[in-house]
Parts: structure tokens; sequence; C-alpha cells
């Protein structure tokens, strides 16, 4: 357009429709920022209009049964917290340990760098992976504890057909390989979480600034003692809030945990590491799948919200720990 | 033109208050990467006298100074050839331990830097590490009133030392190096981020350290070094290669000489104002 | 001169300065304290390591059994690869009744599908909160996405059966009442599955993409509107434009999420593989399937169990490619700012 076609009328009308295009882009970008928050409403509300009723002490107190109003999540509750208590404990020091290494010790060379790319790559595999991968290496220990395998062979080792290879160390009892224990679904759920819970770390420590450090060790520190005294400390808040928020992930999976052996109906409380188990994702699936619309429709929607219930205490705990214990460098 | 051992009148003023060299360094060249920084840096700092190093931003000054307690090390690629000699014995040796070294050699930063926690703890870090047996409470306190800072903050100690003035935490910071008891104490700028009056009391607290300590300051700013300091080094860049901006030492005296009959017309320059 | 003696370096007095045996302690808490450091420091290294042995686990035990599967007379790699039938129950067990195409078919169309709901409108969502949102809808959305994208699978699984099945339904009913057309759609069908699957990586999308637009200096903006740009014109011509490498990196990111996605599709999706174009029709993805065996009791060694991991190799290849474009374009993208 020449200045002087801008000069005439012709411009008001242009301003004019792009003002209202304008708007109308406004309006498309408000709807579907909506959309999230619409489907969010409905999915909570058509599950408390399906469970709320069959939210009673009988879905804590009591285990699954072929009677509706007698089935409860007993042990899925407590596979749930043993589980996510095994994962917390296996995931915190490896994933905190693995951010220390990489964001203090690890010189800049190969090595380093395609432990960063694994560690990004994993984040990104589906979890079934590492359901199958628990399933071979931690369950089945690749076979290798088969009476009729070669190691068991060579090494004459005593082993039971169905749980392995005993033997106890320091009074506790181990078994080879671990079966589709609580200890297998923990050590599975734990390398699933890890990357979150290495990437997340590594951030809260990034945000340390160097000035702390470099006070420390003009003080004569040691390299772990910086690490150890000053930067960990310090950035515990934000280690703390990412690990919540991966074991709030954890507690949510069904998958990797089926694929492993997690079974569906098990009508006892774990005592052991050793134990089979089941988890709450996994009853609420197994209810889903039921022909009769009392486990269908009602009881899954009364163990979801069960679920949802205890998602959301564990997420507004992460957030409660961000902001009162962030701190403003 | 470069000095590298004091003339007559340096020794004779230093004859009457030292007894003797505490660091020194012999040849020191050190690289960022390819790149040299400073080259052939050789002069000594005597025992209880304030050394104050000048010259133009960006010449080297932090860099060296950060020489005399490995601090360098913690940049991956900085490279560091000659030796630095304290006590008579080369810290860059193999086999020393840079975490004994800066034991003995403290260092007070351009910012304040105190750690996230409370006053108390802040100047108990250096000596826990450290493994320090006795009265923490003792230690603390000690060091808190050389630092000229104990009457301010003495019912306060469990009070964050974030929440002081600019100036409070720099003393703050004067007092964590000295808690562990180290022999030398550098000061890279440590008043630059401060205001004038905050600034006073720490160049006040530097003359009565220096009756117990040996204390090398980097400074920018000429009328503190003429203040403060007994000997001053002026560090530069080579005229001969002034793209390679590559540090040398133009000239290293008492203070009293350096700013009222400087050699080097360089440092005349400087020292007057001309440039820098 | 004898004052110029006492100023030298007293290092005249030991036999060497680089002899360290000087002043520095080298005794045995010393010695101590560093073994202490050489062994905390192999510690942390070891546990860096364990996503090394992750990533050699995961390629062993998929790929090894995969290798298994293969090597058994019933199978073979072609018809694997090119197969379109996949019955691993069928009788007479014949290599043709192993073609993984169906399932492929599946996941592909679900994905596709959920990407389709999910890509525009978190697209949009994103374009909304980086450059019109104000700051107190941006408090509240944000939490929002965040809980959008912390709900289980399993919870979206349920949704899509027992809400979404049976609006497309009634909604088909009345288009067929209407339009007099004969639509069908099945009680396990994609198009559910999809649905709450986009809803479900809405989120990603959405934090992506923002992120990508925010690093975009505002610089750029301010040019553009001194010229005289409208919002939208600056918003679609400028920050977008210059985001893409990063909004197209989180689209494969997604799409590759959805790929893996597995309870979903094992609740809404169905259980028949088979290849189709229908959306409405009951289909199973490649996760489907491999929760299916396990979910049910089959022995160990059976062809039906190993076949999981070949499954699981071809879904792992498959993310694994698209997890690689991602932060390789990704990558390129950070350079250009930097």
């Amino acid at each position: 357009m020449t200045g002087q076609q801008l000069v005439n009328g012709n411009f008001e009308r242009f301003l004019r429709r792009k003002r209202l295009m304008g708007r109308i882009f406004h309006v498309i970008l408000l709807i579907s920022t909506l959309v999230g928050l619409v489907m969010l409403a409905v999915l909570i509300v058509d599950i408390a209009i399906e469970g709320g009723a069959w939210l009673t002490p009988t879905l804590f107190t009591n285990y699954h049964s072929r009677r509706p109003e007698q089935a409860g999540m007993k042990s899925g509750i407590a596979g749930s917290l043993i589980v996510l208590s095994l994962t917390a404990l296996f995931s915190f020091p490896l994933g905190v340990g693995a951010a220390v290494y990489l964001e203090e010790y690890a010189p800049k060379n190969r090595l380093t760098e395609f432990i960063n790319i694994n560690i990004s790559n994993l984040g990104g595999v589906p979890s079934v992976v590492y359901g199958m991968l628990g399933l071979t290496v931690f369950s089945r220990g690749f076979g290798l504890f088969k009476p009729n395998s070669w190691l068991v062979q060579a090494l004459n080792l005593p082993v039971d057909p169905r749980n392995g290879y005993i033997f106890s160390v320091l009074g506790l009892e181990m078994r080879l390989p671990f079966g589709n224990s609580l200890l297998t679904g923990g050590l599975a759920m734990t390398l699933l979480i890890l990357p979150t819970v290495i990437m997340a770390s590594r951030e809260a420590i990034r945000a340390v600034p160097n000035s702390i450090r470099e006070a420390a060790f003009g003080l004569g520190a040691t390299p772990w003692q910086v690490v150890s005294r000053q930067v960990l400390p310090a950035a515990l808040p934000g280690i703390l809030t990412g690990m919540i928020l991966a074991l709030s992930r954890a507690m949510g999976e069904a998958a990797p945990l089926i694929i492993l052996g997690a079974f569906t109906y098990v009508p006892f409380l774990p005592r052991t590491i050793w134990d089979q188990f089941t988890v709450m994702p996994i009853q609420i699936y197994n209810w889903i799948t039921l022909p009769q619309p009392e486990y269908r429709v009602h009881l899954s929607a009364a163990g979801i919200l069960v679920l949802l219930v205890v998602l959301l205490g564990m997420n507004a705990l992460a957030v409660y720990l961000r902001n009162r214990f962030e701190k403003r460098w | 033109m470069v000095t590298s051992t004091p003339n007559a009148t340096t020794i004779e003023a230093a004859q009457n208050t030292t007894d003797g060299v505490v660091l020194s360094t012999q040849g020191l060249n050190v690289y960022y990467g390819d790149k040299l920084a400073l080259r052939d840096i050789s002069m000594d700092i005597y025992r209880n006298q304030i050394t104050a190093i000048i010259g133009p931003s960006g010449c080297g000054k932090s860099t060296l100074i950060r020489c005399y307690n490995r601090m360098n090390d913690l940049i991956p690629s900085a490279r560091v050839e000659g030796r630095v000699l304290f006590e008579g014995t080369n810290i860059y040796a193999p086999g020393v331990d840079a975490v004994e070294v800066r034991r003995r050699i403290g260092m007070v930063f351009q910012k304040p830097n105190p750690f996230p926690k409370s006053i108390y703890d802040n100047v108990a870090f250096g000596p826990r590490i450290n493994g320090f047996k006795g009265n923490m409470d003792d230690i603390v306190e000690n060091a808190l009133r050389q630092a000229a800072l104990w009457d301010e903050v003495k019912d306060q100690l469990h009070e964050s030392g974030l929440a002081l003035s600019g100036g409070q935490q720099q003393r703050l910071c004067i007092a964590r190096a000295l808690a562990v008891e180290p022999e030398v104490i550098l000061m890279d700028e440590p008043a630059s981020a401060l205001d004038p009056i905050a600034t006073l009391k720490i160049e006040e607290l530097m003359q009565e350290l220096k009756q117990r300590y040996s204390i090398v300051i980097v400074t920018h700013n000429m009328q503190q070094a003429a203040r403060v300091s007994d000997m001053t080094a002026f560090i530069s860049i080579d005229r001969e290669n002034p793209d390679a901006r590559i540090g040398v030492l133009v000239e290293y005296g008492t203070t009293q000489q350096i700013f009222t009959n400087p050699i080097n017309k360089e440092t005349e320059d400087y020292v007057s104002g001309r440039f820098g | 001169m004898a004052g110029l003696s006492r100023l030298l370096p007293a290092s005249r007095a030991v036999s060497s300065p680089d002899d360290q045996k000087g002043i520095f302690s080298r005794g045995l808490s010393w010695r101590l304290r560093r073994i202490r450091e050489q062994i905390i420091k192999a510690s942390l290294f070891l546990c860096g390591l364990v996503s090394v042995l992750t990533t050699i686990g995961i390629i062993v035990s998929l790929f090894g059994e995969a290798i298994g599967f293969f090597l058994r007379p019933e199978v073979d790699l072609y018809h694997f690869l090119t197969g379109t039938m996949w019955r691993p129950l069928g009788r007479p067990v014949s290599p043709d009744n192993f073609g993984i195409l169906p399932l492929v078919n599946g996941t592909v169309m679900v994905a596709a599908l959920s990407g389709m709901i999910a890509l525009p409108i978190g697209l949009l969502t994103a374009i909304f909160l980086s450059e019109y949102a104000p700051e107190g809808m941006r408090r509240v959305l944000k939490p929002v996405l965040e809980i959008l994208a912390g709900v289980p699978s399993v919870v979206y699984g349920y949704f899509a059966i027992s809400f979404i099945t049976p609006q497309l339904r009634t909604l088909a009913d009345w288009v067929n009442s209407v339009a007099g057309t004969a639509i069908r759609v099945d009680f396990f069908n994609a198009l559910s599955a999809s649905i709450v699957m986009g809803v479900m990586i809405l989120p990603l999308v959405s934090s992506i993409s923002e992120d990508a637009m925010r690093s975009v200096p505002q610089a750029l903006r301010e040019g553009a509107y001194a010229l005289g740009a409208t919002k939208l014109e600056v918003a679609l011509r400028v920050v977008v434009p210059a985001a893409l490498s990063g909004i197209l990196a989180g689209f494969i990111l997604a799409f590759s999420r959805a790929v893996g996605e597995t309870m979903i599709v094992a609740i809404a999706a169905g259980s028949t593989p088979r290849v189709t174009l229908n959306p409405l029709s009951s289909i199973q993805t490649m996760t489907g399937f491999i929760v299916q065996v396990s979910f049910g009791d089959t022995p160990m060694g059976s062809i039906n169990s190993q076949s999981i991991y070949a499954v699981g190799a071809t879904l792992f290849i498959m993310t694994f490619i698209m997890n690689v474009i991602s932060n390789y374009i990704m990558r390129r993208f950070r350079e250009v700012y930097e």
C-alpha cells in the first residue's frame, strides 16, 4: 500500500478489520484454554457422582470380594504405600547422588555427555518398557536361577523352583531372583522416576549461587564438604519438591506393575518385601474391567476418588514446600 | 620496565617493620585455555604488611590474588606455571593439598557472600570443617570481635547472616575467614560493593588486623590503596603487545614511593589519574 | 646488603621449595580425608552410571527376548514387519498370525487422533498464556494444567469408557436419526481413547510451546509493535515462527508420549487388532496388547508371553527415534539464540 492509499479512508477499514480479527482470535484462545479446564471439571464431577455414594469405610477395610458391597481396596492401599516407600528409599540417594555427581564433580568429557544423553532418553521411554525391564531383570533374573540354568548347574545352587535361590545376609532373608514381589515393584518404579528425580535435583543444585561454593572453598572445605554442608542443604526444598511430584506420578502407574506380575486379587496384607502385592491403580483397573456396573462404574469411581485425594495431598505438599522454603537468591 | 624486587628505600622501610616474606611468586604465568593472562609475575609479600595490588580493570589483578590460595583451581581452563611460595614452600607443587593451603590463606570476596545460615553458623563453618576442637562459642566470639562486628550482632547470633546490611555482611565474611586462624588474608576488592561509611570501617579494620595477619588487597580505588597499604604493586597490560591483553607487573614498591615518586612513567600516569 | 638477605625468600632455608614436606601436613588424618573424598566421588559416579546400566538393561532384556521370539520356527521377521494379521493364539500356528501392522495401526491412529486434539488446543493455550493472559489468569490456569497432567491414566481410561463412549454413542444415534446414516460406535473404540488422551497430553504440548515462546526475546516483539502490528500479528507472525523449532520438538515429544501410553487404551480402545482407518471401531494398540497378555495368566516362555518382547522392542524403537529427533530439534533451536 502506498502512502497515498494509506491516507485515504481505506486504512480505517483495514484497521477495523484487523481489530475484529484480533478480538475473534482472543475469543478462540480463551475457548481453547478453557477446554482443558472444562474437561477437568466434567471429569471430577462425573467421578464424584458415580463414586460418591460408594465411598464407605468398607473401601478401606476390606479386600476385593466377589460381592460388590463387601469389596474394598485394602490390599491396594497397603501395596501402594509400601511400593511408594521403597521407591522413595531407592530413588532419593540414587537420584540425588547422580545429580550431585553431574553438577559438582563430573568433568566435561565424552563419558559425562553420554550419561547426560542416557538420562534424557530414559525420560522418554514408555512405562511399559520399564515394566518389561523389571520383569526380565528383577523378577525373573534373566532366568539364571531356574533349576536347569547353567549358573545353577555350575555353582550347584539349592534353588526352589517357585522362590528361587534363598540365602541370608546378616540375618535377613535374600532371594534371587526377586520374583513378582514388592521389591521388584519398588525397583522398577525407581528406575521409572529416576530421570525425573535427577533432572529436578540438578535444577535445584544449579540454582545455588556459585558465590556460596567459592566462599566455602575459600575457607578450606573439600568438595564433599561444600556439597554436603552448603549446596545440598540449600537445594533440598527444590529436590524434595521434585521428588514428591515424581513419586505422585509413580503412585498413579499401573501398567509397569501389571507387566511385572502384580496381581489383582491379593487377599492379604504383605508382611515382607518378598510378598506379592497389588496397588490401587491396578485394583481400580480390575474393577473397571468387571462386567457388573457396581464394579465397573461405581466402585472404580470410588477407588479413583481415594487415589485422587492421596495424589492431591502429595501435590499440595510439594507446592507448600516450594512456596515456603524456596530461597530467593 | 618490570621491577620485581623492591628498591633501596623499600628495603629500608620493610626492614623496620617486617621479619620476612610470607608469600612469594616466582615467574608466575597464568593461562585461561590458550590465552596468557598474566606473565612472569615475581614479587614478595611481606609479613604483617598490607600489600595493595592496583591497576586498570581486566588486567589480571583478581587472577593474581586467586593464585595465592589456589582458587584458580576451581576454573577448569585455568593453568598456572611458575611457583607460588608460602613460607618457602611451593603451593603448586604436586601433592600439596589445596584444602590445606586455603585454611592458612583466607579470602574475602568482592560481593559479600555469607552462607544462608545463622551468623553463628557462618563463623563456625570454617572451624567445623577443619576439625577444630575447643569451645566453639569462644572461637565465634573471638572472630567476631576481631572483625569489629561482635558488639553489633552479639544478641542476634542465631539470625540469618543474610539479614545484615552490606557492610556488616562483609565484616561477617571477614570474621568467617578469621575463625580458621589463617596467616594471610586475601581481599579481592572487599569494599567495592559497599557505601563509604562501611568502606571506612573495613579500612580501619584492616589496619588493626595487620598486626596479626598479612593482608593482600586488590583494589581499583587508588585513594584506598594510598590510605591503607604499606606496599603497592601496579599491574597493567603489557605495552609491547596491547592487543593480547597480557597482565604484567609494572612496578612494585612501598606505597609512599609508588604514589609520590614512581619510577615507571606508566605508573605515574595511572596514579595521577591520567588513564585507568 | 645484610638487610636484603633477611628479606629474600625464606626458600633459601629449606632444601627446595618443591619439596612439600615443608609445612603442609601429610599426616594420617590428611590421608584419611583424601581417601574419604575419593570414595565419595566414586560412589556418586556409580549413581550416575545407574542410568547407563538401565539403558543396557532395557536393550538386553527387550532385544534379548525378542531375538528369542524370532528364533522360533513359528515366527519370522519379514511377516512380523509386514503382516496385517495379529492373532497370537490363532491355530494353526504360522508366521501369518504374527504381523505387527494391526498393532502399529492402532497405536498410530490413537496417537494421531489425540494429537489432532492436543496440538492445536495446546498451542492456542500456550499462545494465550504466553502473549495474552494477565498475571492473575496465569496463576489460576497454570496449576489447572499441572493438575490435568498429573491425573493418572487409569482415571482417564475410566472417564473414556464411562462418559465419553456413551456420549459418542448418543451423538451417533442422534446423527443417525437426523441424517439417516448408520454410524456405529463400538463399545471399545479408538476415538474415545484418543479424546481423553488428547486432554492428557494437552498440558505437555502447552508447557513446552509456552517455554519456547517465552524464550523469544522481547526485543523481537517490540520491533513488530513499533511497526504497527497488532497483538494477533505479533503472536502469529513473529513469536510462533521464532519459537517454531521448540514447538515442533514439543509436538513430537507429545506424540511419543501418546504412543507409549497404556492404561487409557487398555481400558477403552479394545483388544481386537485390526488394520483400519475407522476410529469408531474397536482396535488394539501395542501397549494394550502387552498389558492384555500380562494381565492374563500366560505361562512363562510361551510364544504369547515372548511376543510381548517383540512388540515392546518395536515400541521402544519407535519412541526412541521420536525422542532423538525431538532432542535434536530442541538443541538446534537453542543455538539460534545463544
